[in-house]
């Protein structure tokens, strides 16, 4: 499997990220060179292992549905890039 | 009496005794800091004010109570990726420029309630990906020892902050040898803990599977305290596991007798510098001097660790890192025409070169037609580095080899050759796909720069780890070194 400029692109669409014709270019040698290392897990034999996600296994650990008081809502707002009163102000998406 | 050059410990014991007050010990290190880190660059943002203010409070505590428990009053910095409520929290990137942590993250708050002073945020690559502290987006770190050469990474800024006795304990976190390279490479001592064994609450997430906070100071006892001071069970962090914390203080002893060390003979293969060699092999010998069984043992899939990390590190990260799309906090990229515009200029704004890198990696590895080649395969070659690792638990007590293959490199030396740079955690990342505890201490020099020796362990033993680590310290002297800042 080799990484193309067109994969690139698709992936950077997918990613959200935009990037300049050189970048690009980078990228491609880039992102062969890492799969290419990463090939080497082809060397083994793993039809038979099952996958973990997790180093250990966890448990789900239950706690009673209580109220409590959340987060004052100012807090939130002073991060926030443009705000309205108690709204964050984001480009109209409807017509 | 310069009291910034004392340990935690240390630190701690005079503060108790009343022969110096909280407020000494924290302008100290302010004084120590104001004229050091330019030359530096560990620190992004100095909580002085509000340092000084907690200083006070102690101290009246101490004459109310008799006794400061926990750290004592002793100083903390922490990596600008773990939230301190009020502060900044850039994780190295321009993307969360300006933004301010609305609350603690659990491990701050064990560290305030557990009598700890905190001084300020540290620099890191950007969202801890890198080797080097190369990658932050706002200034680089100087390696103390040597100032053309790198601290390590990604917290960098996190040990050389202690060998430039800038704080005498420091938080960092760990994806892939985060905490324990860069200790190696500065000269201090850096813990990964076994994931789950502190809380995440309030890190930014980089690989979920994988993050660890670790804890950073310049002896085993300081690293030890620390760790003692935030770990265990947290609510608010369901990977945290529900096993007692055990008293390290108790495992602060030199006897190590009868004790079976393992050395995976991959760790000493080729790329293995020979002065780093020569140094490991001398403090294995010191481990036996001190009654440790030492046997050559096999972890035939180190060499597959790196590449399984890559991918399932990458993949975790292009997910947690789509929170970052200028909506809601961090940077808004001002030119945007609609919304799906303002996350593309955003991010490509906001973020880095190598954190571009990693998300496009991870999101062609979990993309439609490549899930199965990448991703579950590296999660099954997990499993297998897994059972590696567990089949010699069985026999042994603790796997000892070089935390990394050679000392600090020079800054750009690494920067070209993405592969190289990554090479240079080759010992420490198979430890986080495992999800062990490993530790890092000094072990000597090679041109004047600090040599690292790996010890690591099984679930849930740091208390094993602290003791062999403890053991190797008392027989030797590296970690009384000084760093003399050029």
């Amino acid at each position: 499997m080799s990484v193309t400029k067109n994969d690139v692109e698709y992936v950077a669409e997918l990613a959200r990220l935009s990037f300049t014709e050189k970048e690009k270019h980078e990228l491609i040698g880039d992102l062969n060179s890492v799969l290419g290392y990463i090939e080497k897990l082809n060397e083994l034999d793993t039809k038979d292992t099952d996958i973990i996600v997790n180093p250990y296994y966890i448990e789900n650990k239950f706690r009673e549905d209580e109220v409590e008081p959340s987060m004052e809502l100012k807090y939130v707002l002073e991060n926030a890039p443009q705000i309205l009163e108690e709204y964050i102000v984001v480009p109209k998406i409807i017509e | 009496m310069e009291l910034h050059k004392l340990k935690a410990h240390e630190l701690k014991k005079l503060i108790n005794s009343k022969e110096v007050k909280v407020e000494e010990v924290t302008n100290a290190f302010f004084n120590r800091i104001d004229t050091t880190d330019d030359k530096i660059g560990a620190y992004l943002y100095k909580a002085k004010e509000e340092a000084i203010l907690n200083a006070k409070r102690l101290d009246n505590k101490l004459g109310a109570e008799g006794k400061l428990e926990g750290l004592g009053g002793v100083p903390v910095a922490i990596k600008d990726n773990i939230s301190v409520k009020g502060m900044q929290n850039t994780c190295g990137s321009k993307i969360l420029e300006g933004y301010i942590s609305p609350y603690d993250a659990t491990v701050t708050e064990r560290i305030k309630s557990s009598n700890g002073i905190i001084l300020g945020k540290l620099n890191m690559d950007e969202f801890a990906m890198g080797s080097s502290n190369e990658n932050s987006a706002y200034k680089k770190v100087i390696n103390p020892w040597k100032k053309e050469y790198v601290p390590g990474g990604s917290s960098g800024a996190s040990a050389a902050a202690v060998a430039a006795f800038e704080s005498p304990l420091t938080l960092g976190t760990e994806t892939g040898g985060s905490v324990r390279q860069p200790s190696s490479f500065c000269g201090v001592v850096g813990l990964k803990p076994t994931y789950g064994r502190i809380s995440r609450y309030g890190v930014t997430a980089f690989g979920s599977t994988l993050d660890q906070v670790g804890t950073i100071g310049r002896d085993v006892e300081d690293c030890a305290l620390l760790t003692g001071a935030i770990a265990g069970i947290d609510k608010m962090d369901f990977t945290t596991v529900n096993t007692p914390v055990q008293d390290y203080s108790k495992s602060l002893i030199k006897d190590i007798k009868g004790k079976k060390i393992g050395i995976p003979e991959e760790y000493f293969g080729e790329g293995l510098d020979d002065k780093v060699r020569k140094c490991i092999d001398e403090a294995i010998r010191v481990l036996e001097d001190n009654g440790a069984i030492v046997k050559k043992i096999s972890l035939p899939l180190t060499e597959y660790s790196l590449a399984a990390y890559y991918i399932i590190s990458s993949a975790e990260a292009s997910s947690n890192l789509a929170r970052f799309d200028g909506i809601r906090f961090g940077h808004r990229s001002k030119d945007a025409l609609d919304a799906i515009d303002i996350y593309t200029k955003s991010r490509s704004e906001g973020f880095g070169k190598e954190v571009k890198r990693r998300i496009m990696l991870g999101t062609y590895a979990l993309s439609s037609g490549y899930y199965d080649a990448y991703y579950k395969k590296a999660l099954k070659v997990r499993n297998l580095i897994k059972q590696d690792f567990a089949k010699n638990f069985e026999e042994f007590d603790i796997l000892v080899s070089p935390t990394s293959p050679s000392t600090a490199f020079k800054f750009g030396e690494k920067t070209e050759d993405v592969l190289s740079m990554y090479l240079s955690d080759v010992y420490t990342v198979p430890v986080n796909i495992a999800g062990l505890p490993a530790i890092s201490v000094p072990c000597g020099f090679v041109n004047g720069l600090p040599v690292g020796l790996q010890f690591i362990g099984n679930y849930f033993r740091e208390d094993v780890l602290f003791n062999m680590a403890y053991s190797y310290e008392a027989s030797t002297d590296w970690h009384k070194k000084s760093a003399v800042i050029e």
